[in-house]
């Protein structure tokens, strides 16, 4: 029999965000402070992402660890989303929020590709996402790098968790933005080849992982045309895990047996008893 | 199975300050309570987030803002026949304590064309919690 609370008068409550929990999080804190702990840290990915417009398209690279405060949480961890069969968006920050952001966005696109009938634009994606992250001020710590190819051309937008926006031939965003941002001024140039750009985009990522504690592991890559997503996961193995080159397990027959003595365990079955689980 | 549910016999709602204690179990009040949360004087003045005041009235200062630029652009009479639409449709309800659907509402406003927090999280429809019915319609034609 289930017993469901009933309230005598119940207000309607929307939805949505609900804030009763924070009075009570602000008194453990206080409370788990002065017994020594710490409070349970949100996973970031400590990033380093960028993006580069080339002749035909969009390149946008990521590296692929997640860490949660000083430890590594994911060593492959996937940080280029899917928007749009033509928009992909690689998210820096808290990493529920970027891969929530996303998602939501990803299908509130969907719906209105559905509903007018064309394939959805880049400047719709980054409109939304703005107004998303502006409208919750911050607190959803969402740094993106949107890129996609629509009919009007490829286009790169970097979108900072407060709202703002920028549509740049280049960007990098994470902590490790200013390493790979240092690669990408000094090499960087209008309307490259597609392998140059691929090596431009892997070179600064790679400057992020090696200069930056909170990227490391893989490099991916994510090549966007006209009518083709190239996905490459992972582009570039930089940090191989080393392999054993010994082992400390004995052969067989190593040490001598002197004697061997068999002692059966008669064990009788005293009691059996069938519970079933309920499935309902 | 059954469980112990802790529940208060007493009348009065007892607003308790919440400095240094806080109680796990829901107080289910057999008289008037319009908050199943757990309460005090201090929550419902100050806002525990920063946020908490501007998403309660998103959805009325979007609406607001949405109507003076129309009213601006077309005219008075444009705004006032989508309130009175939305007027209408939002007496489109079910029995007070069943949760409803705003179907009309929402084609409406545009918004079941697109998905936000608000159909994520804390979905209505999925709530635990029901008003009494009686004392629901009773609140609700003012008898009470």
């Amino acid at each position: 029999r289930r017993i469901m609370a009933t309230v005598s008068v119940c207000k309607y409550y929307p939805g949505g965000f609900s804030f009763d929990n924070c009075k009570r999080n602000a008194l453990l804190e206080a409370d788990i402070s002065k017994l020594g702990f710490s409070s349970p840290a949100a996973r970031k990915t400590g990033t380093t992402i960028c993006g580069v417009v080339y002749k035909d398209g969009v390149v946008l690279g990521a590296d692929t660890r997640a860490t949660e405060g000083m430890i590594v949480a994911d060593k492959n961890c996937s940080k280029i989303h899917y928007i749009s069969p033509n928009i992909y968006c690689c998210g820096a920050g808290t990493a529920a929020d970027t891969e929530m952001t996303t998602q939501i966005i990803s299908s509130n696109l969907e719906l209105h590709s559905l509903s007018t009938g064309r394939l959805p634009r880049v400047a719709t994606a980054n409109r939304m996402l703005k107004q998303m992250l502006f409208r919750y001020q911050g607190y959803i710590g969402a740094a993106l790098v949107l890129g996609g190819v629509d009919c009007n051309g490829p286009h790169l937008y970097s979108i900072y968790p407060h709202g703002s926006t920028d549509k740049l031939p280049y960007v990098t965003m994470g902590s490790g933005s200013l390493a790979a941002m240092a690669v990408f001024e000094d090499r960087y140039r209008p309307n490259m080849e597609e392998e140059e750009a691929k090596r431009l985009v892997r070179d600064a990522i790679a400057a992020g992982i090696f200069n930056d504690l909170g990227s490391g592991s893989n490099i991916d890559l994510c090549v966007i045309t006209k009518g083709k997503v190239d996905y490459l996961r992972p582009h570039d193995v930089a940090n191989k895990k080393g392999v054993r080159t010994g082992s400390y397990r004995y052969k067989h027959g190593t040490t001598g047996v002197l004697t061997k003595t068999v002692t059966p365990l008669n064990l009788e079955v005293v009691e059996e008893s069938v519970q079933t689980m309920d499935t309902s | 199975m059954g469980f112990r549910t802790l529940y208060a016999e007493g009348r009065f709602w007892s607003h308790k300050p919440v400095n240094d204690c806080f109680c796990p179990i829901y107080i289910l009040n057999p008289s008037f309570c319009c908050d199943y949360r757990f309460s005090s004087v201090k929550n419902e003045l100050l806002p525990s987030h920063p946020l908490e005041l501007s998403e309660k009235n998103f959805q009325l200062n979007q609406d607001k803002m949405n109507f003076n630029t129309l009213r601006n652009i077309q005219g008075l009479h444009a705004p006032l026949k989508l309130q009175m639409e939305y007027r209408a449709a939002r007496q489109i309800q079910r029995l007070p304590f069943l949760p409803s659907s705003n179907l009309a509402l929402d084609t409406l406003r545009g918004s079941d064309d697109t998905i936000g927090f608000e159909d994520i999280l804390n979905d209505p429809v999925q709530s635990e919690m029901m008003g009494d019915p009686h004392i629901m319609t009773e609140y609700k034609l003012g008898v009470l």
